[in-house]
């Protein structure tokens, strides 16, 4: 894979930020392990087993996060897990937070009414560079579910919109009916300073969009691999190939930041099962800059 | 943390004690309201336990250890700690192997808070750890990195910590497993005690050097039966070190570190799984292993919840689980997991080994696999991964 030139004297050539850290390192509180009440105030399905809530807290001020972080939602008396927010940073009154049913919690919280009461911790982890990468070309690939932690940046940038270059969009879903956050897409793709492209693993009638994996979109999406940013996030064998495409078209590794997922527990780095060689992947990620973890990332059931 | 003084000033100079030294501090510990634990023996092991007065300690009781084997032996000369590692070390004091960490009680839609009974820092036991061995004390200072105000701070972990007193007593017969020489964690305690006791070469099993190592130490120290070091005693106790210390069973390879990142897929790994049962006895037994559970529990009406911190382990496949699957399914990437986060990616995330060279998880495996072996057995430089 190709490391950005270190000697370019062009704006590509500047170093790559790092993911900021967003949570203090500082002494952790037993409010820490505490959830904060808040109350569910609308419901949304998105699509089949996906649905988002929007959540205002009990008491207290709203929950202000960077794009890219989660937080760890809890359901009284039945469990906690990890859930990337997926709302509008600049209007953070309402935390709004997409959730898959997958495992026991995720399931039971898709009865959730609005009135009902969940608990929330957090924000945690490192964010999207959004403001590092100002000036650059960005591409967004989102695989899946990927697109909710990916909607916070994408609202940053399209409200800042000048502060970037070209804006490209990448989605890939297993089928028209998973597409997720239609309705941001197609107002996303109306504007006439963004390019959005949506491809499906597989195509059901009356679909007419691209069919195929996410990476067979970046060969010809408007970006200029030697100055884009990317934000990737999706399932792991999706990062896999995105990254090798990026990397193929000519986004250095240290212009590529990607999302990982890991088992979370405690979100605050001492639980030990989002461990990711050396990182926590709750503290240290879960945005990392791709040439840092590149050869971890290589390595088998690491 | 309470303030250890390093100004020869502030205290006594070193002094030498005997049995009745070390009854009189077990009872000042005693009268102090401490809980005192110490090695005791129980079930044909020596392991911590409660203790009340000097006739709890095991006297002339000496164990072999070796890859998965443990037995208690007789020692000829009759002391005091003449033991090698405690089957378990002081974690689970200072570490509660399950711990509520939060309680609510359905209100409404919402719930309330109530106390957990840890929360309230007055009602932690106030510890006293008698014996604790250069190795473990080393593990106490690695895990004030991690869950101590120099890591994420677990509030219940530094209550007991702060309260805690230390008397570490070094060693004089390193076991067949240990390694603390090499990792520079022994054999003698390095700092962090109250008290430091070293046995005296001639007569190691009943009388000790002492040192104090803060002023509450310094205060115990000044109230025990003891007669002033001189330098015979001062020599005495540099030679017991200077033994222990070539007397160890095992060395770890200095390039450890170096060696686990270059070989992440050596061959190795699998013929370590074909031994390996995945038990998660070396996690358990481990003395700085800190990985835990969030667990969610409710009553069965469902009104009150509860949730508790559990020790975890790496070794089982759930601890990686994420929906559709582990992220570490093979027993050789849970291995590897185990040692290298132990001896490689503990230095990125803390700055240190998380190994401190007891042995434990060598003398406890079922199947006797010694880490230093492990280590050893992978080339000093990136091995040739194969097609």
């Amino acid at each position: 894979m190709r490391m950005a030139p270190a000697d370019a004297a062009t704006a590509a050539a500047r170093p790559m930020p790092e993911p900021r850290q967003e949570t203090a390192p500082a002494a952790r509180t037993p409010d820490l392990m505490a959830p904060r009440p808040f109350t569910v105030e609308r419901v949304t399905r998105d699509v089949s087993d996906t649905f988002t809530l929007e959540l205002r807290p009990l008491e207290g001020p709203p929950l202000a996060f960077q794009p890219g972080q989660f937080t760890m939602l809890y359901l009284f008396g039945v469990g906690e897990v990890a859930i990337s927010v997926s709302g509008d940073p600049d209007r953070p009154e309402r935390l709004v937070q997409t959730i898959r049913a997958v495992g026991p919690v995720t399931r039971a919280m898709t009865a959730l009414k609005p009135g009902a009461v969940v608990g929330v911790r957090g924000p945690f982890g490192r964010p999207w560079p959004c403001a590092e990468i100002e000036g650059r070309d960005v591409v967004v690939v989102a695989g899946g579910v990927g697109l909710a932690p990916l909607r916070p940046a994408i609202l940053h940038v399209l409200a800042r919109r000048g502060q970037y270059g070209k804006v490209a969009l990448l989605c890939g879903a297993r089928t028209p009916k998973d597409i997720l956050f239609r309705r941001d897409l197609r107002r996303w793709g109306g504007r006439l300073d963004t390019s959005v492209a949506v491809t499906v693993d597989r195509a059901s009638a009356g679909w007419h969009g691209q069919v195929g994996v996410v990476t067979k979109l970046i060969g010809h999406a408007p970006f200029d691999p030697e100055e884009a940013a990317a934000l990737v996030c999706g399932p792991e064998i999706m990062i896999r190939y995105t990254v090798q495409a990026l990397n193929d078209r000519g986004v250095s590794l240290d212009r590529i930041y990607v999302s990982m997922e890991r088992n979370m527990k405690c979100a605050v780095g001492f639980c030990g099962h989002c461990q990711f060689g050396g990182s926590f992947v709750c503290r240290d990620g879960p945005v990392f800059r791709f040439d840092r973890i590149a050869d971890r990332f290589a390595v088998r059931e690491l | 943390m309470r303030t250890h003084t390093s100004q020869a000033a502030d205290r006594p100079a070193a002094a030498v004690i005997g049995d009745d030294g070390l009854d009189a501090l077990i009872r000042a510990l005693t009268e102090a309201g401490r809980r005192v634990l110490a090695p005791t023996e129980h079930a044909g092991a020596i392991t911590i336990g409660d203790i009340n007065g000097l006739a709890d300690l095991p006297r002339g009781r000496g164990d072999v250890q070796a890859p998965g084997r443990y037995r208690l032996t007789e020692t000829e000369d009759a002391g005091w700690f003449a033991h090698g590692p405690t089957a378990e070390g002081w974690k689970r004091f200072l570490y509660p192997p399950e711990e509520c960490v939060w309680r609510a009680e359905a209100k409404g839609a919402s719930w309330r808070e109530e106390p957990t009974t840890t929360d309230d820092a007055d009602s932690a036991d106030t510890l006293a750890l008698l014996g604790v061995r250069a190795c473990d004390l080393a593990a106490v200072a690695v895990l004030d990195r991690v869950l101590g105000p120099e890591g994420a701070a677990d509030p219940r972990y530094r209550a007991r910590r702060e309260r805690a007193v230390i008397v570490a007593v070094d060693c004089a017969r390193p076991g067949g497993t240990c390694f603390c020489a090499s990792m520079g964690t022994g054999p003698g305690a390095g700092d962090r005690y109250d008290l430091r006791l070293t046995p005296l070469a001639d007569d190691p099993g009943s009388r000790f050097l002492v040192r104090a190592g803060s002023a509450a130490g310094a205060d115990l120290l000044a109230r025990l039966p003891a007669r002033p070091a001189d330098d015979a005693a001062l020599a005495a106790a540099e030679a017991t070190l200077n033994a222990a210390g070539q007397a160890m069973g095992r060395a770890m390879p200095a390039d450890a570190e170096a060696r686990l990142k270059r070989n992440l897929e050596h061959p190795r790994w699998n013929e370590t799984a074909e031994r390996c049962l995945t038990c998660g006895n070396c996690t358990s037994v481990c003395p700085t292993c800190f990985c835990s559970e969030v667990e969610d529990r409710s009553s069965l009406d469902g009104r009150r919840a509860e949730r508790w911190r559990l020790w975890d382990s790496c070794f089982s496949v759930r601890f990686s689980y994420l929906h559709g699957g582990s992220v570490r399914e093979s027993g050789a990437a849970r291995y590897r997991q185990w040692i290298t986060h132990k001896l490689a990616w503990w230095h990125d995330q803390f700055g240190t080994s998380g190994c401190v060279g007891c042995g434990r998880c060598i003398t406890w495996c079922p199947v006797g696999i010694d880490i230093t072996e492990e280590v050893a057995a992978l080339p000093a430089t990136a091995a040739a991964v194969p097609a």
